[in-house]
């Protein structure tokens, strides 16, 4: 590995100020299960990598008083899935984070670094999505704020400009009668990438769905979201051939690759049953009931 | 003019000051400059597990940590797993119940074992499966490896008791 500098910020401020001034020279580290990987193969070449986790709002997993989570940029998977709010309140963060590499790699990989990284195959970015979650983003020219779905502009490649850092992911309160799953299928049982990931949130009113957001993860350049699948089942009621539209929806707007990992045919069929699935699983949480932990 | 980063960290239990490049990691830290060589080097890209050590409480692959992220930590190695009484628990039962052959993969499944049983002292089969799913052994089938862990957390039990 070639030399880098290495910087500490403790604010937002001076991180920001450190990445405008080195421009496209500098990278935040969060967990640095991506970064590191990619500074030893090259795939990242930065003379200055500015660690971020020292800085209090990229560490904060709250949820506020008006019931939304507010998740650090930083914070690190197994924080995630052990915090007890989290856990009862946004199970399908619990889904994502409890999947990402095995307990070694959970105890640094964090959903902001998953984000920013921004490949077809990132599970945490589904169930972002699913929830209708947003970055939290600062940067030279102010802040902003940027919907996940709008985040992955292509593969590897992000929102965000020169000298701008995610701060935080913002997840809305819980709607009541909702809920919310992500799977992805694997052909092992654990530490394996996505052949197909699927987000969905479900909200029910009265045996109808009122509102679906499905989103897929590894059919496409950047995570899918499915905004057909809202505009069929909304108004609709909760029954297997209702869900069924929903798979085959997912089916026709997936554009996968055929690699190692799977043909075209088989991501797509794999699209139809995962989003049938995880659907289902959503709306059994949607009803109080508890589903399979993986 | 490029300098090295002055470190200041606490390795099982001691403190240690080093000099380290920040494009160093934490295992080439620990191998080469502070000649603690339990951790073993398998794939350096965080797969394999063999570089596991335990940083402020939490398991992570020392690969992918830098030297530099080390100040100010509390950082645990297979070196201070025995004390000067003897073996831990895992220790012996790894030994007893042959859960190693090279041994190249111990170290880290050993320190995975620890923070396992610390958290969770009467796993089931798969809890501890799913647990060390970032550990890859070459030679022994995991299956003798994961009865070890759980004959492990009967003696300590039975210890405690
Ligand atoms: C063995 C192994 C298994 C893995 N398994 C999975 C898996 O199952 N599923 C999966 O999705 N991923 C997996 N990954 C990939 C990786 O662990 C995840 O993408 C992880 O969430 C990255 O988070 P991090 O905090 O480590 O990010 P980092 O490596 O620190 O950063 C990733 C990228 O984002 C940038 N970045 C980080 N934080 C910010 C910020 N706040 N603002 C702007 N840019 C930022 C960095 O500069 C870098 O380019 C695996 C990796 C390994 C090594
Ligand atoms: S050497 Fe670090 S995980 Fe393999
Ligand atoms: S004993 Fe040889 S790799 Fe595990």
């Amino acid at each position: 590995m070639k030399w880098i500098d290495f910087a500490r910020p403790h604010t937002v401020e001076e991180a920001v100020g450190l990445l405008t001034e080195r421009g496209d020279r500098a990278r935040p580290l969060a967990g640095g299960t991506d970064l590191i990987v990619q500074l030893r193969t090259g795939g990242h070449d930065p003379d200055h990598v500015v660690d971020i986790k020292k800085i209090p709002e990229l560490n904060e997993l709250s949820v506020c008083s008006d019931g939304g989570l507010t998740m650090g940029a930083a914070v690190p998977c197994h924080r995630i899935y052990n915090d007890a709010d989290v856990a009862s309140q946004y199970p399908a963060v619990v889904d994502a984070a409890s999947i990402i590499g095995g307990t070694q790699i959970q105890g640094r990989a964090s959903f902001g670094g998953n984000l920013c990284n921004a490949v077809p195959s990132a599970d945490t970015i589904p169930a972002m999505i699913a929830l209708g979650a947003c970055a939290n983003i600062a940067g030279p020219n102010g802040n902003r704020c940027v919907q996940i779905e709008d985040f992955c502009t292509g593969v590897r490649e992000n929102v965000l400009g020169p000298g701008e850092l995610l701060v935080s992911i913002s997840f809305p309160a819980p709607a009541a009668n909702s809920g919310a799953r992500y799977q992805r299928f694997i052909p092992r049982n654990e530490m394996d990438i996505a052949v197909v990931g699927v987000g969905a949130g479900v909200t029910l009113n009265d045996g109808c769905f009122e509102s679906v957001r499905v989103s897929l993860a590894a059919v496409a350049p950047t995570p899918l979201f499915v905004t057909e699948i809202n505009d069929e089942l909304a108004g609709k009621e909760v029954n297997d051939e209702n869900i069924a539209k929903a798979g085959e929806i997912a089916r026709d707007a997936a554009k996968p690759i055929t690699d190692m990992r799977g043909t075209i045919e088989y991501r797509k069929h794999l699209c139809d049953v995962m989003t049938r699935r995880v659907i289902n699983d959503a709306v059994t949480r949607a009803r109080g009931g508890q589903v399979d932990a993986h | 003019m490029p300098t090295k980063s002055y470190v200041q960290t606490t390795i099982n239990g001691e403190m240690v000051e080093f000099l380290t490049e920040p494009r160093q990691s934490l295992l080439e830290v620990l191998r080469d400059t502070l000649q603690l060589t339990g951790a073993k080097e398998g794939c350096n890209d965080g797969n394999c597990g063999a570089c596991t050590v335990n940083m402020d409480g939490r398991i992570v692959c020392s690969c992918l940590v830098l030297g530099v992220e080390a100040d100010g930590a509390c950082i645990d190695t297979i070196e201070g797993m025995a004390t000067p009484e003897g073996l831990h628990p895992l220790q012996v039962s790894f030994l007893e119940n042959a859960a190693l052959q090279c041994g190249i993969c111990t170290p880290g499944f050993l320190i995975s074992s620890k923070a396992l049983l610390e958290q969770n002292p009467n796993p089931t089969e798969h809890e501890i499966r799913w647990w060390l799913a970032n550990n890859l052994c070459r030679c022994t089938g995991y299956d003798k490896i994961v009865r070890a862990v759980m004959d492990a957390a009967d003696r300590m039990q039975a210890q405690e008791a």
